[in-house]
């Protein structure tokens, strides 16, 4: 066995692939800067550009939300696929709820989501027929946070802030992972490939 | 015409490499789905401004969007050699605007913009 898993990790996974029912979900949540003394002595002296980034990262958590909401309500999700979805998408109000609490830290003023509908209409989600056409859509989304995320790393004049975007891109990534795994597409051959 | 739908994109790409190599705008569409496609798709505003129709349309002026005032306030039109230096560096192009990514490497921008221009045209 190439890759070992902790029996959390194979639980979820096993889950995720249907051949179980019921996640156990983690009680921890990503606290991110959210409590960061530090930041907040930074927040007077943080350039906007900052603010700005973080509230493009916020735009896609919106949006991130909004769409496993569309895929959760599609009644196209089978219940173990569900439940991993619902998941992943609590994964992605607590980064919302972190990168808020980050941006008002530093002065800025949140972006505000849109609608679903609105959200739906830009994904094509009208175009979804079955789960794994969902899965497909989450995945290429997830891949797309991961390389944002990591792509605006070298961005930020705030180290603490490149490690939460670094944190935020490793959420995605295995999110990624194991919505590839559940669409059975292989392993990438090349190292390196996020972020590339 | 087809000819030159064809060929002046790989043309443009070639002047914004400085003439390394001809740009490749399905080289280009695959970078664009790995790199822009997390906020941006061709016919719908998301995170980001749509982009099909980008060359030759004002900065800052795609109906619907809720551009940074920077960009909104903008007086180019974007080109080929702008459409290279913003994904260069996108604040020194326009101060106070809101994309933190960049696109270091001159190949990657140019194969990028052959195939926005590429998209553009249709």
């Amino acid at each position: 066995m190439l890759i070992k898993t902790t029996p959390a990790q194979y639980s979820a996974r096993r889950n995720f692939l249907g051949r179980s029912t019921g996640i156990a979900l983690s009680g921890a949540a990503v606290a991110l800067l959210a409590g960061n003394s530090r930041l907040a002595v930074a927040a007077t002296g943080s350039p906007s550009g900052d603010v700005n980034i973080l509230n493009v990262a916020l735009g896609l958590e919106h949006e991130a939300i909004a769409a496993y909401q569309v895929g959760a309500e599609s009644g196209l999700l089978q219940k173990p696929v569900l439940d991993t979805a619902v998941l992943f998408q609590s994964h992605h109000k607590q980064h919302r709820d972190a990168l808020v609490a980050t941006i008002e830290k530093l002065g800025g003023k949140p972006v505000n989501a849109k609608s679903n509908a609105d959200y739906a209409a830009g994904l094509g989600a009208g175009g979804l027929k079955s789960q794994a056409d969902i899965l497909t859509l989450a995945a290429r989304l997830e891949l797309g946070a991961a390389n944002a995320y990591i792509g605006v790393i070298p961005a930020f004049s705030e180290k603490d802030l490149a490690k939460v975007a670094a944190r935020l891109a490793a959420d995605e990534t295995m999110h990624w992972s194991l919505l590839a795994n559940a669409l059975g597409k292989p392993v990438p051959m090349a190292a390196l490939s996020f972020g590339a | 015409m087809i000819i030159a739908e064809r060929l002046l994109p790989a043309v443009l790409g070639l002047a914004i490499a400085g003439g390394a190599a001809a740009a490749d705008p399905g080289r280009g569409a695959g970078l664009y789905e790995a790199r822009c496609a997390a906020c941006h798709s061709l016919d719908a505003h998301r995170v980001g401004p749509l982009h099909r129709g980008v060359v030759g349309r004002r900065a800052g002026s795609a109906p619907g969007y809720d551009y940074s005032p920077a960009l909104a306030a903008a007086a180019f039109t974007w080109d080929a050699a702008l459409l290279d230096a913003w994904l260069k560096d996108p604040e020194a192009l326009v101060p106070g605007q809101r994309m933190g990514y960049s696109v270091a490497d001159a190949g990657d921008r140019g194969d990028l913009v052959a195939f926005l221009l590429s998209v553009s045209r249709r």
